[in-house]
């Protein structure tokens, strides 16, 4: 068989090219995220002329830089507040987030937590590899109890975040948790998240091999399989028992779809606006 | 000896087809598509390409049902599948190598 250069990825045309490969390390799972993202993006048939990528900072807020959209890369913990910005200004705009654990759940915890409670019409999608990968491997919030990491080099004394509460108890209406390696689910729920009005909220776990894997000595495909088998799928699974806990078993699936609450552009429409309805 | 039973109508259940495509200067070797490919159609090459990388290559080319898992898994957009047409099968007469 021959390898054909002359045909070109399917996902060629939503991405700018001239910068793949890109700078994220071999085996990393931020690119699979990343793919699933954007074949969500062409499977939900969102007009995408009208639709803005935002991220903040970390190897997963390189993701903006690559997507040939719309799209910008903030400063760090600041994606969702940019992304308001964005969607407040132009209603008719699909805003997409793009970005890691550490810039999302900690340095932009509020802004997350904030965005949820509105309700505000973005989606989020939030790759998660458990530590701080770009800037050498510290732990972070999301970092499993005893996981070992460069600031916890006898293992994490802490508890991780369990995302899809935080979002769901915040107020999100769409939660979904997945790996890269369930990347049909991923991709499946990441389209019901962009058509979803209201805040949308996907978490994906992913490896994060020269950090995260290196320091607990996982490989990367030891990481996959960890993923394969220390998962189980368990759609409308009770936020409460979504723990990061691979002893336990991750529980993967659609957490949360709440079409009733009005989102956050509804309601400001509806008390402040009324007369232009 | 064979536990399972051939389903009546397998003959009549179009099995779709499927051609990979490696974009080998793309790959950073980390050999995902050729584990999880559900049909064993890829393996390790020999060869490095420009950064130093094993590209995987096609070692079962007949197998490939097209399903895309190798395209969606690949961080690195490097390999993706394209249907191949039921008369292109025949006249091929099932040889993608030919
Ligand atoms: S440091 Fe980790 S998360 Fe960052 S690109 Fe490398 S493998 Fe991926
Ligand atoms: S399309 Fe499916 S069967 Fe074909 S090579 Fe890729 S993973 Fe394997
Ligand atoms: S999944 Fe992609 S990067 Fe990894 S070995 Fe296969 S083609 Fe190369």
């Amino acid at each position: 068989m021959k390898t054909s250069q002359a045909q070109s990825h399917p996902l060629d045309p939503l991405l700018r090219t001239d910068r793949i490969p890109h700078i994220w390390c071999p085996g990393c799972g931020i690119g699979t995220a990343f793919a699933t993202c954007l074949n969500a993006m062409k499977d939900s048939g969102i007009d995408l002329v009208q639709t803005a990528m935002v991220s903040g900072i970390g190897c997963s807020g390189r993701g903006a830089g690559y997507v040939k959209l719309d799209s910008y890369h903030t400063t760090h913990g600041r994606a969702i507040p940019f992304a308001t910005g964005l969607k407040l200004a132009n209603p008719k705009l699909n805003v997409v987030v793009f970005s890691g654990d550490g810039d999302l759940l900690a340095i932009g915890g509020n802004h997350f937590i904030h965005a949820a409670r509105r309700n505000m019409d973005i989606t989020v999608v939030c790759v998660n590899n458990f530590n701080y990968g770009m800037t050498g491997g510290q732990v972070a919030a999301t970092t499993p109890h005893l996981a070992k990491t460069t600031t916890t080099p006898v293992g994490n004394p802490e508890n991780p975040f369990n995302a899809p509460l935080l979002a769901y108890a915040s107020g999100a209406t769409y939660v979904a948790r997945w790996t890269i390696l369930h990347a049909r689910d991923l991709t499946e729920s990441i389209t019901e998240a962009l058509l979803h009005p209201g805040f949308s909220f996907v978490e994906v776990l992913s490896p994060c091999p020269v950090n995260y894997g290196r320091r607990n000595r996982i490989k990367p495909m030891d990481m996959l399989k960890i993923f394969r088998e220390k998962t189980i799928i368990r759609n409308d699974a009770r936020p409460t028992e979504l723990d990061l806990d691979f002893d336990k078993g991750i529980v993967l699936g659609k957490f949360v779809h709440d079409t009733d609450r009005p989102s956050c552009v509804e309601l400001y429409d509806k008390t402040c606006r009324p007369q232009e309805r | 000896m064979n536990f399972w039973r051939v389903p009546l109508d397998a003959h009549e259940v179009d099995v779709p087809r499927g051609e990979v495509h490696i974009l080998e200067e793309r790959c950073k070797g980390c050999g995902y598509c050729i584990e999880f490919c559900p049909k064993h159609v890829l393996g390790v090459s020999k060869k490095f390409n420009a950064k130093g990388y094993h590209p995987p290559q096609v070692v079962k080319p007949e197998e490939c049902v097209n399903c895309h898992y190798c395209e969606v898994i690949c961080p690195e957009f490097a390999i993706f599948s394209v249907p191949v047409e039921e008369e292109e099968q025949d006249a091929r007469g099932g040889d993608l190598s030919a």
